[in-house]
């Protein structure tokens, strides 16, 4: 490790290290509220992640167990200190389903973001930076779906992929958050091509006889590239909310593929009447506290990457005080 | 002159929807066409014997070639005919009077709550920006964003409807007044207006108040967000400089000359979130048992029955394309830019 560490680094990734830095720069300036906002965000998301990945040593029991030791659990049975959380009434410890939740709902929502920015981008770049008649209809088909609920939409993929081969379950889930975001990677990606298009540079690129294919990835990717993090964390928000919504209305993962806050909350609704809370209130406090953590990050990104609401901090100047030595230095 | 462009822009307009609720009305029948499996043996539960599945499909046109059944779709639907549902052979066009006066009524009333309270707090957090009012408010309008509409709704139902006893949980009126007051317009609070029935109204509104207040909160968190970005970039607009420059008081600079100017947006605002809330609404229906077109697509979605399930998709899609035609008409009648 040292021995890397001491070697002269190449030129090709001290370029690509200069250009992460200056990427992370606007974060790293980052004060006040918006600073606050990040790491707090940050150290939520973080929490749920390690709850995803450690979820079968966290969890007391498995999200689907019902017995244990051939003992099985009380239904609906109130928070005691074998099950923090109480049961279901399926018997299942709540605790253990929110902890597997997590996994599920991080799982479905970077599948969904993959796939949505690995289809969104592309086609924004190529459909600005080409323009003709083949943009023009897809701003007008990427028009009509944005202007559709996109909750709908999912529930529409949601329902036709069901009745197919895939089934209801991870990939369905995720292909049904897929389609209602695209458009939105989409618009933005494009949008931001065809006003880099007739920038200076560009122009200076096309007239040194550069290829289309060389501008959009020495000049145009880069530029465009940076509006994708803070709309993918806030769309990572979103769906986690989306997916949840799915889930509540019981097109999203099965209860026996896995724990999924939205179903679990369906489930407590006819818990309510009766008085029971705590098979509803804790995966929802999960979904809340999740949600509320993306979206910081997301916010605090869009707060110091996006110039028309960035605020540069000037630090304080302080003087020393006069006729005092200063022993630090 | 000004007449005449506010004319052509509302033409240019309109002539614009035309191919856009084509494109969307051939997104949906693609979809729908394109899906694989048998949506007729799907919607039946798959145990109809062949020839019945024969007859059915022969009622409904799915015999006919492609081309056939799309120049018949689209010609049904220029005549206001958006099909019939395959598990319980209703008309769809019934599925919207009956159920779309329900979701009207909750729509309505959660769209008051949430333009009040978005506009409310988004300002006061623009005008007083990093104070802790600026923080309370974002904190309310993200926690609230992050908060599922169902779940809110549980909560709700949960604190004021059974530990506190206060409101009902569940449904749009008593079982009672669902069924001896009359309906004229299925809106119940309308109806219940109308037949003077002052208790019906009491415990309509009652019925009402959960689910509105929830839907509406909720959609005020978007609210919230965008409200005060649009205020904070008002007061950085030259003209408030100016107005300041000429020594007009700041709380006159700040309340007169710039929040009027910041919540012009706001009417696009509330029409873009039309669909959100539409959205919302389904699953506010969905925890409220609430007898609107959302809880019919789920019963419709879970029933596997396709033309149910397309003819109310299309019905939610030409609601949100005539809203946001809406706003933009209302956006050219405030706004004279926009006209060119």
């Amino acid at each position: 490790m040292a021995a890397t560490a001491s070697r002269p680094v190449p030129p090709r990734g001290r370029a690509r290290l200069i250009a992460v830095g200056r990427a992370t720069k606007p974060i790293r300036e980052a004060r006040g509220t918006a600073r606050g906002m990040l790491w707090a965000g940050a150290a939520l998301t973080l929490f749920f992640v390690v709850l995803a990945a450690f979820a079968s040593f966290i969890s007391p029991y498995g999200f689907n167990e019902y017995k244990s030791n051939g003992v099985r659990f009380a239904q609906l049975a109130h928070p005691s200190s074998a099950h923090w959380m109480g049961t279901t009434v399926l018997s299942n410890d709540v605790m253990a389903r929110v902890v597997y939740g997590a996994q599920t709902e991080l799982k479905v929502v970077a599948l969904a973001l993959v796939m949505s920015i690995a289809i969104g981008v592309p086609l924004g770049l190529l459909s600005g930076f080409f323009g003709g008649p083949l943009d023009r209809a897809l701003v007008l088909i990427n028009d009509v779906l944005l202007a559709f609920p996109y909750l709908l939409l999912a529930i529409v993929v949601a329902f036709l992929l069901s009745n197919s081969s895939i089934g209801a379950g991870i990939l369905t889930a995720a292909i049904a958050i897929t389609a209602a975001y695209v458009p939105v990677y989409f618009r933005v990606v494009r949008n931001h091509v065809v006003s880099l298009r007739e920038e200076a540079y560009v122009d200076a690129a096309r007239a040194l006889g550069a290829k289309p294919w060389t501008i959009i990835r020495k000049y145009v990717f880069f530029n465009v590239v940076q509006n994708v993090p803070p709309i993918a964390t806030l769309n990572a928000a979103d769906a986690v909310l989306l997916l949840a919504a799915l889930g509540f209305l019981g097109y999203g993962i099965q209860p026996t593929q896995g724990a999924e806050w939205g179903y679990d909350i369906s489930r407590a609704v006819s818990d309510a009447s009766s008085g029971i809370w705590w098979t509803g209130l804790f995966p929802g406090l999960a979904i809340v506290l999740l949600v509320t953590g993306l979206s910081l990050v997301g916010e605090s990104l869009n707060e110091t990457l996006n110039p028309v609401l960035r605020r540069r901090h000037f630090g304080r100047i302080e003087f020393p005080e006069l006729g005092e030595e200063r022993s630090d230095d | 002159m000004t007449g005449t462009s506010l004319r052509t822009y509302l033409l240019t307009r309109l002539a614009l929807v035309v191919p856009m609720v084509f494109i969307l009305l051939t997104l949906v029948f693609l979809l729908m066409r394109v899906a694989p499996g048998n949506p007729i043996q799907a919607a039946l539960g798959g145990h109809v014997p062949p020839a019945q599945v024969k007859i059915i499909e022969h009622r409904l046109g799915f015999d006919k070639p492609l081309y056939t059944q799309y120049g018949d779709y689209l010609w049904g639907i220029v005549r206001g005919n958006f099909g019939t549902s395959i598990s319980d052979n209703r008309p769809i066009t019934q599925i919207i009077t009956q159920n779309g006066a329900a979701t009207l009524e909750l729509t309505f009333f959660a769209m008051i709550v949430a333009i009040v309270v978005g506009v409310s707090v988004g300002l006061l957090a623009g005008r007083f920006r990093d104070t802790g009012l600026d923080v309370f408010g974002r904190m309310f309008g993200i926690l609230i964003y992050a908060m599922p509409v169902f779940f809110l709704g549980l909560m709700a139902q949960l604190v004021f409807g059974v530990w506190l006893g206060w409101l009902p949980i569940s449904d749009q009126a008593s079982p009672i007044n669902q069924a001896l007051l009359p309906a004229h317009t299925n809106i119940m609070f309308i109806d219940a207006i109308w037949a003077r029935n002052w208790a019906a109204l009491w415990d309509v509104t009652k019925h009402l108040i959960l689910p509105a207040l929830t839907l509406g909160l909720v959609t005020a968190g978007v609210f919230i967000r965008l409200v005060r970005i649009n205020v904070i970039r008002t007061l950085r607009d030259d003209y408030i400089e100016a107005a300041r420059a000429r020594g007009i008081d700041e709380r006159k600079v700040v309340y007169t000359h710039a929040f009027k100017n910041a919540l012009v947006p706001v009417i696009t605002i509330v029409g873009l979130n039309f669909a959100v809330l539409l959205g919302g609404a389904v699953l506010t229906e969905e925890t409220f048992n609430w007898p609107g077109i959302g809880h019919e697509l789920v019963l419709y979605v879970q029933n596997r029955d396709y033309a149910a399930v397309q003819g109310i998709i299309i019905v939610f899609a030409l609601v949100v394309v005539f809203v946001s035609m809406l706003v933009d008409f209302l956006n050219a009648y405030v706004d004279p830019r926009i006209r060119y």
